[in-house]
């Protein structure tokens, strides 16, 4: 396991966020997180990237017991995240904001042939290479956040409901990328609203409702179980 | 308008006007210490006026040192290599106190979730604590016994007085401007505080560290994603608020030549104003409304009455933030484009 995640307690102020959650992410591979609003979905992501404190519970990345660090210390060991909301700084350019995802980096021809890789995977960035970001549409400002996160050069990359507030055309072009994003070796854990999209595309998937996961198996599986297709699918797929 | 006529003749319009720059220039380069750490807290660090307080009083100990306390006038020329170690040492001084600041009065608070108005007390409170430790020097030095050897430095039963520097630094006009002779100790003044400014802009731009302050004043929590780690972007700010203020602090004893452990509250309360009409958490807005704000109370105390400087400094403020709520440039240090 690349990512491992044991009995994971996550408190939001008095309010129990995520209660007990257990699942690894297989190096190579797309794990999706489905559920509804407040399910605990990105408290689950921010815990993974440091930026909530855990109550009880471990994280191991890489066979290191990462817990405890510091979110900094998560990305140089190779864990990025695009945010919810997609956290773009506003008032930096398109190459500002990939600057920043390489921000713990110091490999330049490393950095500049993954600058390419972004560009190739975002043709619309590199139109937009010198606009400032706070002005651009949602569907690009959710490109640049993906493509800040790969800058890190991740072994894993989180994506927090990447298809959110965008159009169907440009949400079914988000998740092939993320699938050409995983094909070319990163480990991808996606967190969506939109089950019946992230089901097809996911390895292994699990079910969050109400802080617990309460029904995992592979993204097929998840896909055809009359339960998850009533809750998230509306019996459309 | 006839200027002359407001202000007695042109002559004296000019001189206001130069003798407000000078003092703008001290109040931007304090300002900067507000508006930075505002910038990335969203704080308003009321503590700062005592991290220019204490290099003031680095440069007037800087002085006896070298020269002793008997009274001197020297010129530029001959205090420069003293001047510049004073800078240096009220730099390291003033940047010591705002570290010792944020690890004492903010960073155990905002590790544990704080609300901003807490922070705000604690800021306060160290504010105090720091002008009444600088008071009570003499004491300080009692107890470990160093009251005599230190007599010099710490005023025995007279640390709540004016403290001054012994040396005079004796102005030399260098060129006229309508009827008014330009110093150059006011030149001096204005061009380090400038140079001072270009050089923290070019480095909130141009530097990694500098792209760190940026995205965390824009995104705390994205710029954490990114690896930036925010106790040492918390620690930088703080660093160089407390550099400025020393060199603040080194041009305001060039012509002020003294000082005393409550110097810091007006300089800090107008500083903080220059901060807020510039626009709070921008750079540029902190050297704008320092300069605009200095003039604009030189003008006052001419025209009303030198009486009147700080009501004008004061309703000047509360006129542009009726019109422009956000500051003369608005932005915030992070939205600042490069």
């Amino acid at each position: 396991m690349l990512l491992e995640v044991e009995g994971l307690c996550v408190n939001y102020g008095h309010i129990e966020a995520i209660r007990d959650i257990s699942f690894g992410v297989e190096e190579g591979t797309v794990v999706t997180l489905i559920g509804a609003n407040g399910a605990g979905k990105t408290t689950t992501l921010k815990t993974l990237s440091g930026l909530r404190k855990v109550r009880e519970g471990k994280v191991t990345f890489d066979g290191k017991d990462i817990t405890h660090l510091p979110p900094f210390e998560r990305v140089k060991m190779g864990l990025s995240q695009s945010p919810e909301g997609r956290g773009i700084f506003p008032g930096m350019s398109v190459r500002e904001n990939l600057g920043m995802g390489a921000y713990t980096r110091r490999d330049k021809p490393a950095i500049a042939a993954d600058f390419d890789r972004v560009m190739a995977l975002f043709p619309r960035l590199e139109e937009r290479i010198d606009q400032v970001a706070g002005t651009m549409s949602g569907g690009e400002q959710q490109m640049l956040a993906m493509g800040r996160a790969l800058m890190a050069r991740p072994r894993v990359v989180l994506l927090d409901e990447p298809s959110m507030g965008l159009a169907p055309k440009l949400i079914a072009q988000i998740f092939s990328i993320i699938t050409e994003i995983n094909e070319q070796g990163t480990t991808v854990l996606l967190v969506e609203q939109n089950a019946a999209q992230a089901l097809k595309r996911a390895h292994t998937a699990h079910v969050l409702e109400t802080g617990e996961i309460v029904r995992s198996g592979s993204g097929s599986e998840l896909a055809g179980d009359d339960s998850v297709k009533a809750a998230y699918l509306g019996g459309d797929i | 308008m006839d200027l002359g006529a407001l202000f007695g003749s042109f002559d004296n319009f000019v001189s206001f006007t130069i003798g407000g720059l000078v003092f703008g220039a001290i109040y931007a380069l304090i300002a900067l210490g507000y508006t930075m750490v505002y910038g990335v807290l969203q704080l308003i660090n009321f503590a700062h006026s005592e991290v220019f307080m204490y290099g003031t009083f680095a440069v007037a100990w800087t002085f006896i040192f070298v020269h002793g306390t008997s009274d001197a006038s020297w010129s530029l020329g001959e205090a420069l290599p003293t001047l510049l170690l004073a800078l240096v040492m009220a730099m390291l001084v003033s940047a010591g106190v705002a570290l010792l600041l944020e690890r004492a009065a903010y960073r155990p608070l905002l590790k544990k979730g704080a609300p901003k108005l807490i922070a705000l007390i604690s800021a306060i409170g160290a504010s105090f604590a720091l002008a009444e430790a600088m008071g009570l020097r003499d004491r300080f030095a009692g107890w470990v016994g160093l009251e005599d050897d230190l007599a010099n430095y710490v005023s025995p039963g007279k640390a709540r007085d004016v403290y001054s520097n012994p040396v005079g630094i004796d102005p030399k006009g260098l060129f006229d401007i309508g009827g008014y002779t330009v110093t150059d100790v006011d030149l001096l003044i204005i061009v380090a505080a400038l140079l001072m400014m270009v050089a923290l802009d070019q480095f909130v731009r141009r530097t990694r560290f500098g792209r760190g302050i940026r995205a965390t004043a824009q995104d705390p929590e994205s710029a954490a994603l990114m690896g930036v780690n925010s106790t040492r972007v918390v620690q930088l700010t703080f660093l160089i608020g407390g550099l400025m203020a020393g060199a603040a602090a080194t041009l305001y004893m060039m012509k002020i030549g003294s000082t005393r452990q409550n110097a810091g509250f007006i300089l800090g309360v107008k500083a903080f104003t220059a901060a807020v009409m510039g626009g709070i958490g921008n750079l540029r807005g902190a050297l704008l409304g320092g300069l605009v704000l200095g003039v604009m109370e030189n003008w006052g105390a001419a025209v009303f009455g030198s009486q009147w400087r700080d009501v004008v400094a004061f309703v000047l403020l509360v006129l542009i933030l009726l019109v422009r709520p956000s500051g003369l440039l608005g932005e915030s240090l992070g939205k600042a484009r490069a």
